[in-house]
């Protein structure tokens, strides 16, 4: 496993590697090291965790805290992932609108069909 | 040299280190885009499921729901493997990245292994279930249930798919630094489908009926 701080590049400093590739086309490729990725992981088994911790009620009462914690929790595993892991913190802004455009639209078509089911049949 | 072949090699070329450059006119990868643009059209689909089973999770008609016969601490070991198959596709990609084939290689096979223990989890769960009154058709809940994961499970068998014949093209040497994008766009879809499980864990398991 590497463990540098980035990706190896050997004829190019890291910042002027990766200025050198933006300004060709556009992508950061400055990528995480190895290290970097088991840490995430890490991370993410110690949510996943706590999140099924939250399942022994015997253990903790969380009561109203139950789901806006397990809300939050999600979004911070999801927020990791999507950004390291699928690399959108390194790689063009174009990429992230096209998947939140999606994830907006899904917002959007769950709470419309809400209403539907409450408001009109 | 071709007037053909300079424009191919001008439109899709590679460094030492697989970082293609793109000739395009977004400066950008195409695939990479498109792929992204799938998985946004993806989210739609599981959002329209994700809301179907939230809508209709309650909707027993007076028979088991599948809220009932849930088994969580099965699911968490599930929902585990599933994250950490994506820890070993990011070490695939970086690995392919670097030019360490055998390495890249063992990392895809993990992640292959690690989808198909999810795989094996899920088919249980489901037998499981069955056995314990909750089929497809029991009742509107378990029909939004068993659609939205049977479609997850879907995805993630496509992906085991994908990464098996990334496999199979890198015992034959044909995956090398210069298409190390194909494995990043499979690592996409692979990271993409562990994204929906996340969602799906949280609020169909681990989020209360009511």
């Amino acid at each position: 496993m590497s463990d540098t701080a980035t990706s190896e590049h050997p004829e190019h400093s890291e910042p002027e590697a990766a200025e050198h590739h933006d300004e060709h086309h556009g992508e950061g490729h400055a990528h995480p090291s190895d290290w970097a990725y088991v840490k995430i992981a890490v991370v993410l088994a110690a949510i996943t965790a706590l999140e099924v911790f939250t399942y022994f009620e015997s253990v903790v009462d969380w009561g109203v805290a139950l789901v806006p914690s397990l809300i939050f929790m999600m979004v911070v595993k999801f927020y990791l992932v999507a950004t390291w892991f699928m690399h959108l913190r390194f790689d063009s802004k174009l990429f992230g609108r096209m998947f939140t455009a999606g994830l907006v639209l899904a917002a959007g078509v769950y709470l419309v069909t809400l209403t539907v089911f409450e408001f009109w049949v | 040299m071709s007037a053909e072949a300079v424009t191919a090699d001008l439109d899709h070329t590679a460094d030492d280190h697989g970082h293609e450059e793109h000739a395009t006119t977004t400066g950008l990868s195409h695939t990479k885009l498109a792929m992204w643009v799938f998985l946004g059209s993806e989210c739609l689909l599981f959002g329209g499921l994700i809301s179907t089973y939230l809508l209709y999770k309650t909707r027993g008609n007076g028979r088991t729901l599948p809220t009932d016969v849930f088994d969580i601490p099965f699911t968490s070991v599930s929902s585990f493997v599933l994250l950490m198959s994506s820890l070993t596709m990011v070490l695939a990609l970086s690995a392919v990245t670097r030019g360490e084939a055998e390495a890249g290689r063992t990392w895809l096979l993990a992640t292959a292994l690690l989808g198909g223990v999810f795989i094996g989890g899920q088919v249980y769960e489901f037998t499981a279930f069955v056995r314990e009154g909750v089929a497809f058709t029991t009742n509107p809940a378990s029909s939004a249930f068993f659609t939205l994961t049977g479609f997850h499970g879907v995805h993630v068998s496509l992906g085991i798919v994908m990464l098996m014949s990334l496999f199979v093209a890198s015992l034959k040497g044909k995956l090398t630094q210069r298409n190390a994008e194909t494995v990043e766009i499979v690592g996409l879809y692979w990271h993409f489908v562990d994204i929906v499980w996340i969602f799906i864990f949280t609020v169909i398991y681990l989020i209360p009926a009511d």
